[in-house]
């Protein structure tokens, strides 16, 4: 008897095998996401992000028409002076030259932003770890301005902090052995790495981060961000094709448009539309001068930040060797948060670092410091050395920060002695599926791929972001809400960044919490039902999602 | 109601009518239009042919065939930004280079804060607060009372009404001009404006006009040029920003900008000023508040005064002061504000008691001017080099008197006579600029840095080291 056809997803190969991770089937269809492409992949790949149930999308856009109709009759009123206008404005002797901001450029930014602007730059005033203590502040004329009461709300659970491995730390041999650098360098250095500004102390770091990510060589500079914005421009140039996902971070789209390369997007991790930019991208050569490319380079992140996917690394190795272009890997969110021993997305897949041309990541996240570097091969880095900019203009690393780079990689690689690297790495692990598991329980729409520990939740509509935000706080919890235009103006969400130092006491504190605030803001989109799961030990095998 | 039955019926008995009295031509040639429009209706919809008809077969050859260039050309061994000088050690007043024990002519190290012992102490009780790290942008959690603190006391120290702070020098000023000037606005730039400068400037897309450097009167011949092309479009010059963006102390050649000529021009033109200050905060003025002060010019004519806090507070990052309806604007459009983690709690708060130091201290400038007078007179008539710079400037440039030739021999020469002084005790360093990418590349030299902790028995050994330098490498 013929099996009844279960309802194919977009890009099913042959035998059901799913291509990526968009999933349209009816609602209530049992849907298995494991993908084993061709032997590629080692472990199973779960990653799903499911679509906006109709209503919902109508609903945001609704809200957000009502939004702008009150916008506009504000402007109005702020216009004729029936409401007072608190923005701040141009001098006097200045009010005849050209204005600086165009009033449209700034309607979102005074009329939906303004109303639950609470929700971000909350000031802390303690270390970033599990717990955090927050300045209480209030406002008494709708966000306009902020006054600090001077209370301090302790031990608030931190859920919205990149502190993925629990070094953000106020005690332990990580901040005694920066201290002791701090007393002997000082805190500055005051001249550019190509002058007088390299110590001894990041030529250490370098060769401690080759060695950790497996690589012949690699290169520390003072910001992460500015990692990406001034070295994509000395590897590429006019003449050259970069193509970048589609939801590659501002540094990267800052870095491809500052090289002066041509730019093409592929959808977000879609490896079908990758490859036929590459075969386009070969075959016709440059537009209209029909020109052989110099090189292609393809811009990926280890794990996306908002969506929180992980990239289909063997998927892309393959097409490059194919293809013959090279890879640039952004591991800011992956480094030391994905992998068994914690060596970002390669060690995850269980893939040679030597594949990716250039590996770069940041020390913000999982090191609890600041900073970025660049691994590869010894070419690539000295090239780098000479014709980086930061390199040549920009001031290098603070020796206490680096320091604790130093000594946190060195805990993650168990060359401390000690086995708290491992155990952080995996308790990570364990905190990150059962966080999801229980979310996906609950009935929230959760994005992303089952190990990241990024954890996006659905929102949606803009009233609920500025609600979900405080009613956490009410509850001593916090996270972190995103909306446009950081997120596509109708997905809202919640990101909670999970950490090693999450202990399962907090993680179930919140989620109750969160359980409670869902079921008061009605946020349970999710149409998919899932069993609830027995407790059962952290292991290897993937959970498979049985019939009801 | 019947009427317009009637009615009705009447026209459609006249277009029978017409029907039959059309000529026949008339009547097929409405046929063929008529069956033309049924097809082009019901034809399939053609994409436009694919631009070339290569077979899957030509194209996977194309494929095998392409060769790309290798990611990065190999780099000589012995290029000169190759090998690093290493420092073991804290680059301080006595600095280990390359195992040698030399005195620092080379960091800007320019109020001696790198060693002080009250902004370490300051940085220590920071880190054992908060840690090192921040982990977030200031958006989520990265906001810390340290830097809310340093921003109200870089406004209250420049008399301005609101500051923001970055977490790296180069990203303050790179990240400033693209959050105002966008596609289509105006920059008027110096030409020896800084890289960072020039990266912001590529990044904002707006149209660039580089006038020669500290003239003003080419300035004003581009802001005249301008002007006249405004009168011819009024509309779109309603509607276009104009800057201008010149530094206090220029880093490229040690002189100062003509502040008061800038602000004439500003009313007169209607252009915006953004002064970038990284070199003169902290040096020039009675207490040290940059280039306004040097010349008492009322702070909020300037627009946005950027500055980064590596030089004169010996910390690391960067800042921008100016009115609130200026600087408010970056906290969501600065791209290296918004998109980028946080300054770590501990260099804020070095910064915060450098600060300290130097409202406290006010003639410690008048002591640095002093210095950089006397070194700029000791180096003039040194054989071969030529002093650039003003003579209260912290940071010179000594430059070839004739070239000899090419950029790659000039720069061998300055080499030698780096290490001359470095094998006697002083450390210098050449200026290290990418040659390809600066606009105006300015001409090979050795960078000399002046600060509060040399004695003048030293700037008196450096000085004389240099002549003798000069004397046997460039004779």
């Amino acid at each position: 008897m013929e099996r009844p056809e279960r309802p194919r997803a977009n890009g099913c190969g042959a035998h059901g095998a799913l291509r990526n991770g968009f999933v349209r089937g009816p609602p209530g269809t049992q849907i298995n996401n494991i993908v084993h492409n061709g032997g590629l992949y080692k472990r199973p790949f779960n990653e799903a992000f499911e679509e906006t149930p109709m209503l919902v999308a109508v609903l945001t856009y609704v809200g957000y028409g009502v939004l702008t109709l009150f916008g506009y009759l504000r402007d109005f009123m702020r216009q004729w002076k029936i409401e007072k206008c608190q923005n701040a404005t141009e001098r006097e002797e200045q009010k005849d030259f050209v204005p600086l901001y165009q009033d449209f450029e700034n309607f979102y930014n005074r009329n939906l932003y303004m109303r639950i602007r609470d929700s971000w730059n909350r000031p802390i005033c303690s270390v970033p770890g599990a717990k955090v203590d927050m300045m209480e502040r209030v406002s008494h004329d709708y966000n306009w301005t902020f006054t600090y009461t001077g209370r301090v709300i302790k031990d608030i659970i931190n859920m919205g902090s990149y502190n993925y491995l629990g070094f953000a730390q106020k005690t332990g041999a990580c901040q005694e052995a920066a201290s002791k650098v701090l007393s002997q360098y000082g805190a500055g250095v005051c001249s550019t790495r190509q002058e007088m500004g390299n110590l001894d102390k990041h030529e250490e770091l370098e060769k401690l981060v080759a060695r950790f990510l497996g690589v012949e060589s690699a290169m520390a500079y003072g910001m992460g961000f500015a990692t990406n914005s001034m070295n994509i421009p000395a590897l590429v140039g006019k003449g050259c094709l970069i193509l970048s996902d589609e939801l590659n971070h501002a540094s990267l789209v800052l870095g491809a448009r500052l090289s002066g390369a041509t730019i093409r997007i592929f959808k977000h991790n879609n490896m079908q539309s990758l490859e036929k930019l590459l075969k386009d991208a070969i075959v016709h050569g440059q537009p209209r001068t029909r020109r052989p490319w110099k090189k292609i380079l393809i811009l990926v992140e280890g794990i996306y930040s908002m969506e929180g996917s992980i990239v289909r690394l063997p998927e892309v190795i393959a097409l490059k060797k194919k293809y013959k272009s090279y890879l640039y890997l952004d591991e800011a969110h992956s480094i030391g948060a994905l992998g068994p021993s914690g060596r970002g997305v390669v060690d995850y897949f269980g893939l040679n670092p030597e594949d990716v041309d250039v590996m770069m990541g940041t020390f913000t996240k999982s090191f609890g410091a600041a900073g970025g570097y660049i691994g590869g091969k010894k070419e690539l880095i000295d090239y780098l050395r000479t014709y980086s900019h930061s390199a040549a203009y920009a001031t290098s690393m603070s020796p206490p920060v680096v320091e604790q780079i130093i000594t946190s990689v060195k805990c993650i690689m168990g060359e401390d002695g000690t086995t708290i690297g491992r155990a952080r790495v995996q308790q990570l692990a364990e905190n990150t599926r059962y966080f999801r598991r229980r979310l996906k329980e609950m009935g929230f729409i959760i994005y992303g791929n089952e190990d990241s520990p990024v954890v996006p939740l659905m929102l949606y509509m803009p009233a609920k972001i500025g609600a979900f935000g405080r009613e956490m706080l009410k509850r001593n919890i916090g996270v972190v809400v995103v909306g446009f235009p950081a997120t596509p103006i109708i997905e809202s969400r919640a990101r909670f960044c999970l950490s090693a130092a999450h202990t399962k006491e907090m993680l179930d504190t919140a989620l109750k919490e969160i359980n409670e605030v869902g079921d008061l803001l009605q946020l349970k989109y999710s149409r998919r039902r899932l069993v609830p799961l027995l407790d059962r030990p952290f292991d290897e095998t993937t959970y498979e999602e049985t019939e009801d | 109601m019947a009427a317009a039955v009637v009615g009705q019926q009447w026209v459609l008995v006249e277009m029978v009518q017409a029907f039959y009295e059309a000529p026949a031509y008339h009547l097929i040639l409405e046929g063929i239009l008529i069956l033309w429009i049924i097809r082009l209706l019901f034809s399939k919809t053609y994409k436009l042919q694919e631009r070339s008809d290569l077979t899957l077969k030509e194209k996977e050859e194309l494929i095998e065939e392409w060769q790309p260039e290798p990611l990065v050309p190999p780099v000589p061994k012995d290029h000169p930004a190759l090998n690093y000088n290493i420092v073991s050690g804290p680059p301080t007043h006595i600095i280990t280079v390359n195992g040698k024990e030399c005195i620092n002519f080379a960091s800007f190290n320019f109020l001696g804060l790198l060693n002080n012992e009250k902004v370490k102490s300051a940085a220590q009780a920071s880190l054992k607060k908060y840690g090192v790290g921040t982990c977030g942008p200031r958006g989520f959690y990265g906001t810390f009372d340290v830097h809310l603190e340093l921003e109200e006391r870089l406004a209250k120290f420049m008399r301005t009404e609101e500051a923001i702070i970055y977490s790296y020098g180069f990203a303050t000023i790179a990240s400033a001009i693209p959050a105002y000037s966008k596609r289509g606005d105006i920059v008027f730039v110096d030409e020896a404006a800084c890289f960072a400068i020039q990266k912001g400037l590529q990044a904002s897309r707006s149209n660039i006009k580089l006038f020669k450097h500290n003239d003003m009167a080419d300035l004003e011949r581009l802001l005249k040029e301008q002007e006249t092309e405004d009168q011819k479009n009024p509309r779109k010059a309603r509607v276009t920003r104009r800057f201008i963006v010149v530094e206090g102390l220029y880093m490229n050649t040690g002189d100062i900008c003509p502040l008061p000529e800038l602000i004439k021009l500003k009313y007169k033109y209607k252009v915006r000023i953004f002064l970038e200050e990284s070199l003169s905060f902290g040096v020039l003025g009675a207490h040290g508040r940059g280039i306004t002060e040097h010349f008492g010019i009322n702070i909020d004519d300037i627009d946005l005064i950027s500055a980064n806090m590596e030089n004169s507070l010996a910390s690391i990052g960067g800042f921008c002061c100016g009115r609130s309806f200026i600087i408010d604007h970056q906290r969501l459009s600065g791209q290296g504000y918004c998109f980028s983690a946080s300054l770590p709690p501990l260099l804020a708060a070095a910064a915060i008691e450098a600060l300290n130091i130097m409202e406290d201290n006010p003639d410690i400038f008048q002591t640095l001017r002093a210095k950089c007078e006397r070194i700029h007179k000791a180096l003039q008539g040194i054989s071969g080099l030529k002093v650039v710079g003003e003579s209260f400037s912290p940071a010179l440039h000594l430059q070839l008197k004739e070239s000899c030739g090419s950029r790659e021999n000039d720069v061998k020469l300055l080499k030698r006579v780096v290490d001359y002084c470095m094998n006697s005790g002083i450390a210098l360093t050449q200026a290290r600029y990418l040659e390809k990418e600066e606009k105006c590349l300015p001409p090979p030299s050795i960078r000399v840095v002046v600060t509060v902790e040399q004695t003048e028995q030293e700037l008196d050994k450096a000085a004389s080291l240099l002549k003798e330098a000069a004397q046997s490498v460039l004779n």
